[in-house]
């Protein structure tokens, strides 16, 4: 899955292997393996030919970097094009000298609206804010329950009217409460609506006219397909959307929605949704998106990282080690060392690509390691060094001086020894070093 | 250096996986505290109905659900119901099957296909053979390609397939409703409910998703609206339980159907699989499950098929309901499930209301997407 594209281009890069200009051959070539891969990443058709047709544009009038081979080459070339249209930072919320501040959050059916604006009401409300959230579904059944609930989680009130039957009056009431009571934000939350839907679009553009709001945020579900393409037309052309909001990037799509949603409205992707929970949600980061779009997982921000906190002899020492499966605990602790300072593990976990499947969160794995640490002091310099040695007696002491339990010191133990295995395995074999599948880095990078 | 590998990153690769192991393998030993677990379920179990292998029940199909048979009502055909919104790929092929068929009408027909989110690879493949087809039967106006295209398509799909929702001989049939998040579970179920109903079915409605806020609320409107019994527990119960409860429930007022309602659940977390798992195994102690449907978003992309695997790895998966086909997706994704991994679509959903609820049939589904 995380290899499509990085696979083909390293095909058609060992056949152009060595540096220089790229042949406008050797660009359509490659050109069209991007195609295919955000195609295959769920980017709308319209906006992979216009994207395609601009990096091409780019590729004839690029530089050329002496320095690079034509695979990084390429990958840069599309990187820039991709974060030129995905946006170059992260864009927060816009501020506003009225109050209260009004975001309005709209989208398709099931998109996470309601998830998202309770999102949005925890994190204006941890800002010092004090926001109210107004329930303006009134369609589906429980909605306005929904809300209130997830209000009550995030500590922030819900106006609802119950039994109302227009949420344009609703949301009208609402923003006049809004002043009354002083909030600095209201966030409404509107029933999940059909871009093709004439007549609810229309409500939602007088719901719109009603509480004039700041933001208008889309909020689009990282799985949606080829369709998002016309759903960002159609909302786009009913009201003046201001951002879109990525929900479900916890899960393994692709997400080249997010292109499509960002080419067509022009607007920044402001948030990404994360997970269910309600602090699920993070300022969207083009660069990372674009690595997930391009099948890479965070292979390149996790290089530049993991070079900047390793010494290079140091690692290349290290690597020869792990080959040979040659690996002790004491070289483990002292990379570990090394590993902390490349950010917390949840951030680390996140650029590797596939991790997403081990479903464990980098806090769990934070959390971890303290008792990790303490199994590996409480061993005797000849044990961390030697660990085949550690059998029954010296397992139930090393546990009694860690404050863990023999399962634990059992369980490291074999753990560790596995992952020397894959290690040796991973680099060792035929035709060079090979990371399991999953794991492909990137062509351009250490080629 | 090596090609291809760089040191730094095997290091990397190292700890975490380590790590990683570490906590993964002590994660699965404390067990939630306060949640009833499969132990605790098969603890109240009456040990007589555990002893013998029980047999399976063979599976009967009644006949009556409208989703299966065409209704004598007059309801609005799916190509009505689907044309007041969206065109399928018929106003982008318009201009392509005119004159004769040349590169243009093979590029259009790719990108009309590629745009119903069938798949790059599946679009690339049905377009070549149907090239070939056409030169074998020396199609000469780009209009026969349409139907040579229609059949094409209906060819994808097993059309002698049986789409009917499965009843059991002998007690009420378990339907288990699973799929990722807000694609549609809690109302299909809902539609169901009424199609049950409507011909005299009495319907349970067991409210297992227990996690996210007011899901047994909403469930319990519908229950409402069809007129059928909501089993529910508190908010974070065990899902499992409540499924346990329902059973007995249903077998102890004879209620004529059991339909699960679960939470949504993104197929990558692997804790939360499992504990769809277990809410099947428990139900199968009890009663085979005779339909576990799988939700999918017409609006999905490719990641469609990915969570098709994996659901059908956890819970076994009967049948695909498509739902939200009254927009201008075309659930192309679907096409590749049921060609690829074998797994029928059922039912396909076209609205919020109750009786936006359809029978899947390939041969409708082809023609609409091609008029
Ligand atoms: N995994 C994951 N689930 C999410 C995320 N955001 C929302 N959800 C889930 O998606 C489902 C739908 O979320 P809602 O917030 O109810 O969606 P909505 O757009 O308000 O739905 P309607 O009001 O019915 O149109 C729920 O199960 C949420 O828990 C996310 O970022 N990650
Ligand atoms: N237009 C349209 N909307 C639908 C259809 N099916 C469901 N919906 C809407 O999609 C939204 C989500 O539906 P739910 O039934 O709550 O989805 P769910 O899968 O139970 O969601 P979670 O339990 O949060 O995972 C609601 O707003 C429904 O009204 C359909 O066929 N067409
Ligand atoms: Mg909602
Ligand atoms: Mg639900």
């Amino acid at each position: 899955m995380f290899d499509t594209l990085t696979g083909r281009l390293d095909d058609i890069f060992t056949r152009l292997r060595g540096r220089g200009r790229l042949s406008e051959k050797q660009v359509d070539e490659v050109l069209r393996e991007i195609r295919l891969a955000l195609l295959e990443a769920d980017v709308s058709l319209k906006v992979v030919k216009a994207f395609v047709k601009d990096v091409k544009e780019r590729a004839e009038g690029a530089e050329i970097h002496k320095s690079l081979t034509p695979a990084q080459q390429v990958i840069k070339l599309v990187s820039a094009a991709l974060i030129d249209v995905l946006g170059h930072e992260a864009v927060g919320l816009e501020h506003s000298s009225r109050l209260p501040r009004v975001l309005l959050i709209a989208g398709l059916q099931g998109s996470g609206k309601t998830t998202a604006a309770a999102k949005l009401a925890r994190l204006i409300k941890s800002d010092g804010r004090r926001p109210l959230l107004a329930a303006c579904d009134l369609r589906r059944p429980a909605a306005v329950r929904q809300l209130q609930l997830l209000g009550e989680q995030v500590e922030v009130p819900v106006y609802a009217e119950e039994g109302a039957p227009d949420p344009v009056a609703v949301a009208g009431n609402a923003l006049a409460h809004s002043r009354e009571e002083g909030f600095s934000d209201l966030i409404v939350d509107t029933a999940g609506r059909m871009h093709v839907d004439k007549e609810l679009m229309a409500e939602l553009g007088s719901v719109a006219q009603r509480v004039d709001p700041t933001e208008i945020l889309l909020v689009c579900d990282a799985m949606t397909g080829q369709d998002a393409v016309n759903v960002a037309e159609s909302f786009v052309a009913e009201v003046d959307v201001t951002g879109v909001i990525l929900t479900k990037l916890d899960g393994d799509a692709r997400g080249g929605a997010a292109l499509s949603m960002a080419y067509v409205t022009g607007r920044p992707i402001k948030f990404a949704g994360v997970g269910e929970k309600l602090a699920d949600l993070e300022p969207f980061h083009p660069d990372r998106m674009v690595s997930r779009i391009l099948g890479m997982g965070d292979v390149l921000t996790l290089i530049e990282k993991a070079e900047s906190v390793f010494d290079e002899s140091e690692a290349m020492a290290m690597e020869e080690k792990l080959r040979k499966a040659e690996f002790t605990f004491d070289d483990f602790l002292s990379q570990l060392k090394a590993l902390r300072k490349m950010g917390p593990m949840s951030q680390v976990l996140g650029m590797m690509p596939g991790m997403g499947k081990l479903s464990i969160g980098g806090d769990e794995v934070e959390a971890q390691l303290p008792r990790v640490e303490a199994i590996i002091h409480s061993m005797t310099s000849q044990e961390r060094n030697d660990p085949a040695i550690i059998k029954g007696s010296r397992r139930s002491r090393i546990a009694r001086g860690s404050g863990t339990s023999v399962q634990e010191v059992n369980k490291l133990v074999k753990q560790f020894d596995e992952v020397k295995k894959l290690m040796k395995m991973m680099s060792g074999g035929k035709g060079g070093p090979r990371l399991p599948k999953g794991f492909k880095l990137p062509p351009g990078v250490g080629i | 250096m090596p090609e291809g590998i760089i040191p730094e990153l095997l290091i990397v690769l190292a700890l975490v996986l380590l790590i990683a192991g570490v906590v993964v393998a002590t994660r699965r030993r404390p067990k939630r505290e306060g949640v009833a677990t499969k132990e605790d379920i098969e603890a109240v179990e009456p040990a007589v109905e555990t002893k013998a292998e029980p047999e399976r029940p063979t599976q009967e199909v009644i006949e009556t659900p409208s989703l299966v048979t065409a209704e004598p009502v007059a309801r609005p055909t799916l190509r009505e119901r689907l044309g007041k919104s969206r065109k399928f790929l018929g106003d982008r092929l318009a201009d392509a099957f005119r004159g004769a068929p040349d590169d243009a009408t093979w590029d259009d027909v790719e990108a009309a296909l590629i745009q119903a989110d069938i798949g790059i690879g599946a679009a690339t493949k049905i377009v070549e053979d149907l090239r070939s087809k056409a030169r074998e039967r020396k199609v000469t106006e780009a209009g026969e390609v349409r139907s040579l295209l229609g059949e094409q398509l209906v060819e994808l799909f097993d059309t002698d397939r049986d789409r009917a929702l499965g009843f059991a001989s002998d007690g009420p049939p378990v339907w288990l409703v699973v799929g990722v998040n807000g694609t549609g579970k809690t109302t299909t179920i809902g539609k169901l409910a009424r199609d049950l109903s409507e011909r005299g079915r009495s319907v349970a409605l067991a409210a297992a998703d227990t996690f996210r806020a007011a899901a047994d609320e909403q469930l319990g409107i519908w229950a409402e609206r069809t007129g059928s019994v909501l089993i529910k527990h508190q908010p974070g119960a065990d899902p499992g339980a409540v499924a346990y409860d329902a059973l007995q429930h249903v077998r102890a007022k004879g209620v004529d159907v059991l339909i699960v309602d679960t939470a949504g659940r993104l197929h990558t977390k692997t804790p939360l699989m499992d504990e769809l798992g277990k809410v099947r195994r428990v139900i199968e102690k009890e009663s085979p499950v005779q339909e576990s449907l799988l939700v999918i978003d017409a609006t999905a992309g490719q990641n469609g098929l990915v969570q098709a695997r994996e659901f059908a790895e956890a819970t076994g998966v009967t049948g695909i309901v498509l739902t939200k086909l009254d927009g201008t997706a075309k659930g192309g994704i679907a096409l590749a499930i049921e060609n690829e991994l074998g797994i029928p679509i059922k039912l396909i959903g076209v609205g919020e209301g109750l009786e936006d609820l359809e029978p899947f049939d390939p041969k409708t589904y082809v023609d609409a997407l091609l008029t």
